[in-house]
């Protein structure tokens, strides 16, 4: 159970980003996150495993307040959120599964890390992450190599080399052809429906979320305009969400 | 409207005319501050000397050939003596010279001819006077130069230099013979071009092995997240003095013990032994607890004890290797023969580890130190409320203030040589605890201050501060320090090539993509692990083309390192140009556009191949 309380998130330059933000998710639910660019989607997602600091507020998830974690707790709070991104964020000159053992990096001593050593286990458990999404013949290919949807198969099977508990996706199939996209996001359902993780994923396309997603929330400049089931969302919240200008597609 | 225009257009011609003016000044000026004056160019002297020098500097001596030096001498009488003179008898079949008259006066003129001495070639003659009883002095009156049939003519006016006794003509001719082979310069150029070849390679290895720690630290992507309460920062900064501390003690203490066991090597040995597979076993027993998990207070006591303890025995390793290797190499030296060079190296790093040892135990121990303080403080800082911090950080950055400057003071002192050194030691100090004092004030007791970013402009300012100095200038400050020789020219190079490199680094690892170090991130790497996965992979092409890069410029500047008594090639060059020496300066520029020209070509070849 991940739960939202005023979270507000202003930049050093001023701009308001978050703005008085709470909500919760349930465990085991896919709340998609909608919202214009620029809305806080991606603040908010990162605020949630802290890799942005939030202004004021307080996060807490199965009890904890990540908030108020210090950096060691933080890191084995992190270890349990995966994240998946919009532009992939591989190592591009690194092989595809040292990719995905670095979702690892957080359990094993550092000081193995020094000698790029990774346990025999682990090599497995990757392999069979891969195998997972399909690619587990790229194994040893460098990770530039692959296309937009391989690489994003890599991003996930990072993400569940993690073993996590929560997933955020911070619009991970917004670089992708529709056809594509479907595929990325069934990887995401499954893991979301047979593994019980929480997946937390801005999405721009509204037949996506009505595809995919439990529940919804929507962010305009920074507010919380809109929770609810994606078939609540009719043409008069659709113009709430996106502005009067904003017409409906697809 | 049109009178304005018109205005304008002649303020815009006048702005012109005294811009061209103003550049005129300048010029003139440079012209008389550098002295340019084509006079000195068209002096006859200077002309002469230009043909000279660039005639010798067209001609490096490489190659030579063994010369034979073949002498003919006649008699002559200056002035002529009583008794007629009986003419002299000569082989016919050897090379002879033939003087008309036999005798003549002192300033007179006489006719020297040659006969039989070998074709188209030429030589000095020379007057030999009797009064020189070792026959040692020859006064040079002219060259003689020989037609097809090997006869020559010459017309000599006979020198001062009256005797009694009979008096010699004497010419020299010179023929070349056997094959050309390798001049004695030729070999000295070789010699010290190798030097110069290795002193860029050593000097561009120090480079690389400090400038890529150096090269995170400066670099502001890196930096600008790492934040801490003042509680660790003031504690990191207690810690590592006292740190350093102990680890000199511990270091001094470990050499003492070294020394009482190296009374005997095999004792020494067997210890030896005895601390490598101590320390792999105790470091076994740390690392193989492979998750981080919050374990128990008495477990991480023990989990620390195991690593000082292995530290320990790694560093009194350290010391009985080098001991061990300064005598390996001792006996290598003189067992190894045409490579005894190898025991020397053995020999050297063997001294090298000695002299590095306590220096990295005690820099090791201050960073375990800081670390562990620090992270003692972020617990205090987590753990304790508010107000508590609030006079914990008073104390704490009191007394970390009061101790950097205190150290500041200990310095300043040695530089300065101040007479009553503990009252500047209790200002400075005074001033420090002021300036812990002011900052507690000034941060709220939580909050996180970005001392990453203190670091990182810290050392930017020092890297570009120790930049600006040329390696030529850092060479003549390493000569006082170990001597004239390679050696130095090593420390000049290397050090220039450490802040030069760290810069350029830095600045790719500035440039990377932040995507990656973001996700590694995020699956809760450490920042170092995050470095070692996100950031390394993407700085190695560039990495590799700086490095390339840098041992090009070094090969270069070891040329000329030299000058300023850094040894290598630009030793020799300097010492040629000086004696007027100019054949061999052509033939050791020659060698340094050859290398340069080599290494251009291969290090432009590798950066292809590599990145």
């Amino acid at each position: 159970m991940l739960e939202v309380k005023n979270l507000t998130k202003i930049y050093d330059g001023g701009v308001l980003a978050l703005d008085d933000v709470s909500f919760e998710v349930p465990k085991g639910q896919f709340l998609a996150v909608i919202g214009l660019s620029g809305s806080g989607k991606s603040t908010l997602l990162r605020c949630i495993n802290r890799l942005i600091e939030p202004t004021s507020g307080h996060i807490y998830w199965n009890g904890m307040d990540i908030t108020a974690a210090s950096p060691d707790e933080m890191r084995r709070i992190r270890r349990k959120i995966g994240m998946v991104f919009q532009n992939f964020n591989l190592v591009h000159r690194s092989k595809v599964i040292t990719n995905v053992l670095a979702g690892r990096l957080g359990y094993i001593n550092p000081i193995w890390s020094l000698i790029n050593h990774f346990s025999r286990q682990d090599i497995h458990r990757a392999k069979a992450q891969l195998d997972r999404v399909g690619i587990a013949d790229k194994a040893y290919s460098r990770a530039d190599e692959l296309s937009g949807g391989q690489q994003q198969r890599v991003g996930i099977a990072r993400a569940l080399m993690q073993e996590p508990e929560m997933i955020l996706a911070d619009e991970p199939v917004a670089s992708l052809d529709p056809v594509l996209a479907h595929s990325i996001m069934k990887y995401l359902e499954q893991i979301n429906k047979e593994d019980g993780v929480m997946v937390v994923c801005s999405l721009h396309f509204l037949d996506i979320v009505h595809r995919y997603a439990d529940r919804v929330i929507a962010l305009n400049e920074g507010q919380l305009v809109f929770e609810g089931l994606p078939k609540d969302i009719d043409d008069e919240k659709f113009k709430e969400i996106y502005g009067r200008e904003a017409e409906r597609v697809g | 409207m049109k009178k304005q225009e018109q205005s304008a257009s002649i303020w815009k011609s006048l702005r012109l005319g005294l811009i061209i003016f103003f550049v005129l000044i300048v010029f003139a000026y440079g012209f008389e501050v550098t002295k340019v004056d084509l006079k000195e160019f068209h002096k006859s002297s200077r002309q002469d000397s230009r043909i000279r020098v660039t005639r010798a500097l067209a001609r490096p001596e490489i190659f030579v050939f063994e010369q034979e030096e073949f002498i003919v001498l006649t008699p002559i009488y200056v002035p002529c003596p009583d008794q007629p003179l009986s003419p002299p008898s000569m082989d016919l079949s050897e090379p002879y010279m033939v003087v008309t008259p036999q005798c003549a006066a002192p300033g007179e003129l006489v006719q020297v001819e040659g006969f039989k001495f070998q074709p188209n070639i030429k030589g000095p003659l020379s007057f030999i006077p009797s009064s020189d009883p070792n026959n040692s002095l020859a006064l040079k009156q002219g060259d003689i130069f020989t037609d097809d049939q090997g006869h020559f003519s010459l017309t000599i006016k006979l020198p001062k230099r009256p005797g009694e006794d009979v008096q010699y003509l004497r010419a020299t001719t010179r023929r070349n013979v056997g094959l050309p082979h390798l001049s004695q310069t030729a070999i000295d150029t070789w010699d010290k071009i190798v030097e110069t070849v290795f002193l860029a390679l050593l000097a561009t290895t120090l480079g690389i092995i400090f400038s890529v720690p150096v090269s995170f630290v400066a670099a502001r992507n890196i930096m600008k997240d790492v934040k801490s309460p003042l509680t660790s920062i003031a504690l990191t900064l207690i810690g590592w003095p006292v740190g350093i501390y102990l680890g000199f003690l511990v270091a001094f203490w470990l050499n003492n013990f070294t020394d009482a066991l190296m009374v005997n090597k095999l004792v020494g040995l067997i210890s030896f032994l005895i601390c490598l597979i101590g320390a792999v076993v105790l470091i076994r027993k740390v690392v193989i607890q492979a998750e981080i998990e919050n374990l128990s207070t008495d477990k991480q006591i023990q989990k620390i004890m195991i690593q000082i303890g292995a530290a320990l025995l790694a560093a009194m390793g350290l010391y009985l290797v080098a001991r061990l290797g300064l005598q390996a190499g001792m006996v290598l030296v003189s067992v190894l023969g045409p490579v005894a060079f190898m025991g020397n190296f053995v020999t050297q790093l063997s001294d090298i580890t000695a002299v590095v040892t306590p220096g990295t135990v005690a820099i090791i121990a201050g960073a375990v130190l800081g670390n562990v303080f620090g992270k003692i403080g972020q617990q205090l800082d987590d753990k304790l409320p508010f107000s508590t911090v609030k006079i914990l950080n008073i104390f704490l950055s009191c007394l970390a203030g009061a101790i950097v400057l205190a150290i500041l003071a200990g310095a300043i002192n040695w530089l300065y040589e101040i007479r009553q050194a503990q009252y500047l030691l209790l200002i400075m100090a005074g001033i420090g605890a002021t300036l812990g004092l002011a900052l507690t004030l000034y941060a709220r007791p939580k909050e996180s201050l970005p001392i990453g970013l203190t670091i990182y402009y810290i050392t930017r300012t020092f890297l570009n501060a120790t930049r600006s100095i040329e390696a030529l200038i850092m060479a003549i400050v390493a000569v006082i320090w170990v001597g004239i020789g390679p050696f130095a020219g090593v420390m000049a190079l290397g050090l220039h090539s450490i802040v030069s490199l760290a810069k350029l680094y830095s600045e790719q690892v500035e440039s990377i993509m932040p995507g990656p170090m973001e996700a590694i991130t995020a699956t809760g790497a450490t920042r170092l692990q995050t470095i070692i996965y996100a950031v390394i992979p993407q700085i190695i092409p560039p990495y590799i083309s700086f490095t390339m890069y840098r041992w090009d410029i070094n090969v270069r500047m070891s040329t000329i390192i030299g000058f300023a008594g850094g040894g290598g090639i630009g030793f020799l060059l300097i010492q040629n140009i000086n004696l007027l020496n100019y054949r061999a300066a052509s033939t050791q520029m020659l060698a340094i556009a050859v290398v340069v020209s080599i290494m251009d070509y291969l290090s432009s070849s590798m950066r292809e191949r590599y990145v």
